[in-house]
């Protein structure tokens, strides 16, 4: 029973890393845009989702709409003046930008908030739990974000593949050159793109605030398991993302529950074999 | 009649290669203009000035009498002037249909059911069959079907097509020539570059020769065809060769 517990449990953790990657999917698959900085983006939403509750003590629904606005406006801001500008056939320039990016924000954080992990209360939503049987319950937080991941994903899905918008977007990513000519501003599509995966980052990191600790170097662990959720997934596909979230979620877990030191050990061992066994991922669109 | 493109002065080089030489020449409304000429001799690239892919080096572009000389492509297309390109440039990951409606989208869309218009321009294209076909899959005569029902769907009213008939059969090339003749009768100006002259002289009312930048003959297609002087350049039948 501990081991389907275990599953159980990683399932739901699947959720918040496919969150976690949601963003970085989307970035790579319009824009084939790598953004170091990805996790330090979460852990900054976190931040300012804990300030907000905890510092101005304002009520955590508006702290949610506050976020998700900030992180959109900074998100279509930051691809329009900075982004756009290292976007081009050389992969180099955006991975050294994101990463400089990475440590100024790193930085930053460590100036204001100070090293020590921190935590945001979720109230009655930490200790609610489901029971399903003797030995398994469910948690309400950790269902709240594979629900969320699930509509996170569905939602992006229907914007890409239903949509105007979605179909201005994968024109974009499939011929970026052609776009202008008939029409299109490139530089504001992508934008959008960005604006789209910032409002999933501000998702991302209000689950992380609730869900674990953390201290302004966490971002780069973060970033970690959003690519081996991506990559287990398969470039470009959104589903395929949840996916890898799910599998790396339950590797974790059934990890853990071999030896408490194994967890993380094990989810990179299995992203190592689904690696060499499918280079392009389980559900591969490019 | 008023002018829908006018050329003025056009140069364009690329260092000490003058690859477009004082190009001077206008579209009137509706007009359907043919330019030929060798290999080389600037033809895309006046399409590139046209179409704003490349800036002029020096010279002056009016379109429906508004200076569009340093204006960006996609405002350009926006205004109503599209292409078609030599090499089709088709979105391969989706639907044919969905090439169209993207195009609709950002162009010059004053019609009110873009989605309507799309499938028209299927029709009148040949590829309703194809519409839900990746674009990707689509064989050579429906890649240039498919460029020319593109720029359609950015509703254009100057249509820049680039060999559009090149690697065509017989049939292929009757069959596209009138899809044209068709989308010239709508009213929409039309400046073709084709080394298939048969084909364009189908459709053009009035032909312009470039060699080595320049504009070296310019008319009606019979009198610009039957020229010594554009044989010579343009067929490589030198007028020595033949007396001799």
């Amino acid at each position: 029973m501990v081991w389907v517990n275990a599953i159980v449990q990683g399932v739901l953790l699947g959720g918040l890393y496919a969150l976690f990657a949601a963003g970085l999917s989307l970035m790579f698959g319009v824009m084939r845009f790598v953004n170091l900085a990805h996790g330090d983006f979460i852990v900054t939403a976190a931040y300012l989702m804990l300030a907000l509750v905890t510092g101005f003590g304002i009520h955590p629904a508006f702290a949610v709409l506050f976020v998700l606005m900030a992180l959109a406006s900074a998100g279509y801001l930051n691809q329009r003046i900075l982004l756009n500008r290292v976007l081009g056939a050389d992969l180099l320039p955006p991975v050294l930008v994101t990463f400089g990016l990475s440590i100024i924000i790193q930085n930053a954080l460590l100036e204001v908030f100070s090293a020590d992990s921190r935590r945001l209360n979720a109230g009655w939503l930490d200790t609610a739990s489901f029971r399903l049987s003797e030995d398994i319950s469910i948690g309400a937080l950790p269902l709240l974000m594979f629900v969320a991941a699930v509509g996170v994903i569905a939602a992006m899905q229907f914007i890409f593949y239903r949509t105007a918008l979605g179909r201005m977007l994968r024109a974009t990513s499939d011929d970026p050159e052609i776009v202008p000519l008939m029409g299109g501003n490139n530089a504001h599509i992508f934008a959008i793109a960005t604006l789209i995966a910032s409002v999933v980052v501000g998702i991302a990191g209000i689950f992380l605030a609730m869900k674990t600790n953390f201290d302004p170097a966490a971002g780069p662990a973060r970033l970690l398991f959003a690519f081996e959720a991506v990559i287990i997934g398969g470039l470009g596909s959104l589903w395929g993302t949840l996916l890898g979230g799910v599998i790396l979620g339950v590797a974790q877990t059934i990890g853990a529950q071999i030896d408490a030191g194994y967890q993380i050990l094990a989810g990179h061992l299995v992203f190592l074999a689904i690696l060499v066994a499918r280079p392009r991922g389980l559900l591969p669109k490019m | 009649m008023s002018a829908l493109l006018e050329l003025e002065g056009v140069d364009k080089s690329f260092g000490a290669l003058k690859v477009s030489d004082d190009i001077t020449f206008s579209l009137p409304k509706g007009q359907a203009l043919g330019i030929i000429g060798p290999n080389g001799a600037g033809k895309s690239t006046l399409f590139n000035l046209i179409g704003g892919t490349l800036p002029v080096s020096s010279g002056a572009i009016r379109f429906d009498g508004a200076d569009i000389t340093r204006m960006p492509a996609s405002s350009r297309c926006r205004m109503g002037i599209s292409r078609s390109f030599q090499i089709p440039h088709p979105f391969v990951g989706m639907s044919v249909y969905e090439n169209l409606l993207v195009a609709s989208a950002f162009g010059n869309a004053d019609h009110h059911d873009a989605e309507a218009a799309c499938r028209d321009i299927l029709d009148v294209t040949g590829l309703l069959a194809r519409a839900n076909r990746p674009a990707g899959s689509l064989t050579l005569l429906e890649r240039k079907r498919l460029e020319l029902a593109r720029a359609l769907a950015s509703n254009p009213r100057l249509l820049l097509l680039d060999e559009i008939a090149g690697g065509l059969t017989e049939g292929e090339c009757h069959d596209l020539v009138g899809t044209i003749q068709g989308i010239r009768d709508q009213g929409v100006s039309i400046i073709w570059i084709e080394h298939i002259v048969h084909a364009l002289t189908a459709v053009v009312e009035r032909l312009i020769v470039i060699d080595f930048g320049k504009i070296v003959a310019e008319g009606a297609p019979d009198a610009v065809m039957s020229d010594p002087f554009v044989q010579e350049i343009y067929m490589g039948i030198s007028v020595d060769d033949d007396a001799a």
